[in-house]
């Protein structure tokens, strides 16, 4: 318990460091938003009472001291843009994100650490040549690329999956699934490849060690084996399910786009493209929480899989 | 006797079952892949023209243009006007109410036009012409000015940036400085804010306290009523999903289509491809900096500028994009004139070269801001590099994202201290096709306009073509208006196109659409 507080704790400095950084590039990179909001045709004088109106034209110290004031009283501030408070706009986007997230992990663990076992207990076979060349062919190619072909194949040729659009859970879970088939298939792929390959090399590796040659040659059965080697090697694959899952949750912008999937990925790039900074500062400060939250829930797993690991 | 009351309980629930799904019709929705995100809801506080075609669904307007680009009346019901166009009088039509149940009286119609004055370029010019509105009753008011004003009807009637739309009173009274925090308008339909999305949907259903006019639609007149319970607003930004989602049937209509998909999308039998509007490009000079504040460096760009490579490196297919447009004002407009056009008819480099040289130039570096993230400006402004270093022009390109070029196009200061030379734009046809309407053709002085143009004759034809009441003699000084622009060059047409929409092959009334507004009580499926 003591551990947990402790990492909590250190988060904290983590995160203030983040919101002045955050802060500090967005404010000093250039592009105005009144200019944008205002529009092609509007003039200089139109764009200066408009930048007035919105406080952008205040000192920036003033404008950091605003915002914080605010995040300490939990109002993560307004959109310039649309008006609507930051934290219902996230709160729109983080179930389509979750969902996505959650679905692609669980599709690849049920995929990949069984292929990565299989490839790795039969290894130069070729299975497990057919294994890696699935694996490096689905990291190599670009994910827009497969989203556009699985639209062609699964959405126009054969209309079984709709090409864009995100249907609420609460909306119906068949159809909330249904949406969800091409673009979580469209990232699992990826991350089965990288989670196949990282499964594949560290059974490889454990299936080396002693005390297996030791259980083989006591005649414990295939499975049995695996299993003890698994136990043993689900340190780094944790690790890297757990980068995935905040990746994922950060916003994965090319998928959320070519599904037009209303997620928290396209929120940041429509936000970063209109210097909407509100929204911005409120989603990178949450993506950095989620990076630090996972983080500790890793380390916290690690005990589950080697009770050796005292904290 | 138990077998008997499972099978009553059976069916009792079966047709529980049932219930809901015979009750439930889905409504009848139409689905429309916008231009662009929806951000502002406040037609009057932005020149978005996503923001004007949102204000067109939910509000309604005094007068409004038909698709012959004539004022007619809309919310008024009748109007007068004495013979030297000073006292006006209009009646609202009776039973108008609003959204929320009120009814739309004088005082909303003239707290809503005031507002509308503070922001717009004609409402600015009948401000300083002594507009004074004044409620006679609940549904009649006047509008009294000093002097002539030619404007008047075309004014209320004004389609596009800053349309002036009819609010309640205690909306319009709100200051100007900050957008709307509610949408109540007298519109075909109501918007649902709470299944807004932004950056991904935008919903509306129908206002069932429209009250429509009995004239059938044109253009943005006549009645609005529509046959759609539900209108959706989809935001796509990729392209590629956009047209897939429109071949797949899951929208009807994408308001836009990129140039490149124009030709492919013709081959399909299930899809139907259309005019979405008529645009200028505009290449916006710096007038307070060497060496575009000579107006003969200015004409000497314009004579090696060749409108249609400009709007053919921008993608459009022939059919769409005019070889050459001799008006500032948009070719086939009301205002079409060739005056002062001819000298220019032809690009011609070596003349332009020419030019140059006897302007004085002395290979001052010229910055251009060329948009990295708008790929039909990007095109434009590297056209136009490329023809400014083709008659010799030592041409500095900084490429940057259109946010970036919206704070930077604002500074007075030399390109080397943040400032600019040029940077590139596009306005549709409503925005350009008049000398009051296209802010910088007028090129009054004193302007905030990027680019600063100003030219007192140029400034003194408009004013005078304003107060002008006689369609024959303001006729004339249009023609000397345009003339007088092809000499101070405020700004260089780009050329002409038009942008295309793309459509199920089964939506009706596709035809009807007009000047690439999204008017969908005008379609049915």
């Amino acid at each position: 318990m003591g551990y947990i507080l402790r990492r909590f704790l250190s988060t904290l400095p983590v995160m203030a460091v983040v919101a002045v950084v955050v802060f500090l590039l967005i404010h000093l990179s250039p592009g105005d938003p009144a200019a944008l909001i205002a529009g092609d045709l509007a003039s200089v004088e139109d764009i200066e009472k408009l930048r007035a109106a919105l406080g952008l034209n205040l000192p920036l110290w003033q404008q950091f001291a605003i915002w914080l004031g605010k995040l300490f009283t939990g109002d993560l501030g307004t959109s310039i843009f649309t008006q609507v408070p930051v934290a219902q706009l996230l709160a729109q986007r983080l179930e389509p994100t979750v969902s996505i997230a959650v679905l692609t992990m669980a599709l690849t663990l049920v995929l990949a650490v069984p292929l990565g076992t299989l490839a790795a207990y039969r290894a130069g076979s070729w299975i497990d040549r057919l294994v890696m060349l699935f694996a490096v062919l689905a990291f190599s190619v670009p994910v827009f690329l497969v989203g556009y072909l699985l639209i062609y194949a699964f959405a126009i040729q054969l209309p079984w999956f709709p090409v864009q659009g995100y249907v609420h859970f609460s909306d119906g879970p068949g159809d909330w699934l249904h949406g969800l088939v091409l673009p979580c298939v469209n990232l699992a792929l990826v991350y089965i490849a990288l989670v196949t390959r990282m499964t594949r090399a560290t059974v490889l590796e454990v299936l080396h060690e002693d005390y297996i040659r030791t259980a083989r040659a006591k005649g414990l059965g295939v499975l049995p084996v695996l299993g003890h080697a698994l136990r043993n090697a689900a340190i780094p694959i944790a690790t890297t399910v757990g980068v995935g899952i905040a990746l994922l949750i950060g916003g994965v912008v090319v998928t959320e786009t070519v599904f037009a999937i209303p997620g928290v990925g396209r929120l940041v790039i429509d936000s970063v493209q209109r210097h909407d900074y509100p929204v911005i500062q409120s989603v990178l400060l949450l993506s950095a929480g989620v990076y630090v939250l996972i983080n500790l829930l890793i380390d916290l797993s690690y005990r589950l899989f080697d009770p050796r690991i005292q904290y | 006797m138990k077998r008997r009351t499972l099978a009553a309980l059976a069916t009792l629930a079966l047709s529980a079952a049932c219930q809901p799904a015979l009750a439930q019709t889905p409504p009848k929705t139409l689905k429309v892949v916008a231009h662009a995100d929806l951000k502002i809801l406040d037609p009057t506080f932005t020149t978005a023209y996503i923001s004007r075609n949102f204000g067109y669904m939910v509000y309604d307007t005094l007068f409004a243009q038909d698709a012959n680009g004539k004022p007619q009346p809309q919310m008024a019901e009748k109007y007068t006007s004495s013979k030297d166009g000073k006292q006006w009088s209009f009646t609202l039509r009776p039973g108008l109410k609003f959204s929320d149940g009120a009814a739309v009286t004088s005082a909303d119609a003239i707290a809503s036009l005031q507002r509308w004055a503070a922001r717009d370029s004609i409402g600015r010019a009948m401000v300083a012409g002594g507009a004074e509105w004044k409620a006679v009753d609940a549904r009649t008011f006047t509008l009294t000015l000093a002097e002539p004003f030619g404007l008047v009807l075309e004014g209320l009637a004004k389609p596009s940036s800053f349309p002036p739309v009819i609010l309640p009173e205690r909306l319009a009274k709100m200051p100007a400085t900050a957008p709307l925090p509610e949408v109540i308008g007298s519109g075909p339909f109501i918007f649902k804010r709470d299944e807004w999305v932004p950056g991904n949907k935008t919903v509306f259903v129908r206002n069932p306290n429209y009250v429509a006019r009995s004239e059938p639609p044109s253009g943005l007149a006549g009645s609005k009523k529509t046959t759609f319970d539900r209108v959706e607003w989809l935001y796509l930004p990729d392209a590629n999903s956009a047209i897939a989602a429109l071949k797949r049937g899951e929208v009807d209509l994408v308001e836009q289509v990129p140039p490149d998909y124009i030709a492919p999308l013709r081959t399909d039998p299930g899809v139907k491809i259309g005019s979405g509007g008529t645009y200028q490009g505009f290449l916006v000079m710096n007038h307070l900096l060497p060496p575009f504040n000579n107006p003969k460096v200015r004409q000497a760009l314009l004579q090696a500028v060749s409108q249609e490579r400009i709007v053919a490196a921008m993608g459009y297919p022939l059919d769409m994009r005019m070889a050459y447009c001799q008006t500032y004002f948009i070719c086939g407009s009301p205002n079409d004139t060739a005056a002062g056009a001819e000298p220019y008819r032809k690009a011609d480099v070596a003349k332009a070269k020419k030019m140059l040289a006897d302007a004085g130039y002395k290979g001052e570096k010229v910055t251009i801001l060329v948009p990295s993230d708008v790929t039909y400006l990007n095109a434009e402004a590297l056209m136009a590099a490329q023809t400014m270093r083709s008659i010799g022009m030592n041409v500095d390109a900084q490429t940057m994202d259109w946010a970036s070029i919206g704070a930077r196009r604002a500074k007075r200061d030399a390109p080397e201290a943040g400032g600019w030379n040029m940077y590139v734009t596009v306005a549709g046809e409503f925005d350009v096709n008049s000398p009051i309407t296209n802010a910088y053709l007028s090129a009054a002085c004193g302007n905030t306009l990027p680019g600063w143009p100003c030219d007192k004759p140029l400034d003194e034809l408009r004013n005078a073509w304003l107060k002008e009441t006689v369609p024959a003699k303001r006729r004339e000084i249009l023609d000397a208006f345009q003339a007088r622009a092809y000499e101070a060059v405020p700004y260089i047409n780009a050329g002409q196109y038009s942008a295309a929409f793309a459509a199920r092959a089964s939506l009706k009334g596709t035809d009807k659409l007009w000047a690439g507004m999204p008017t969908v009580w005008m379609l049915d499926k």
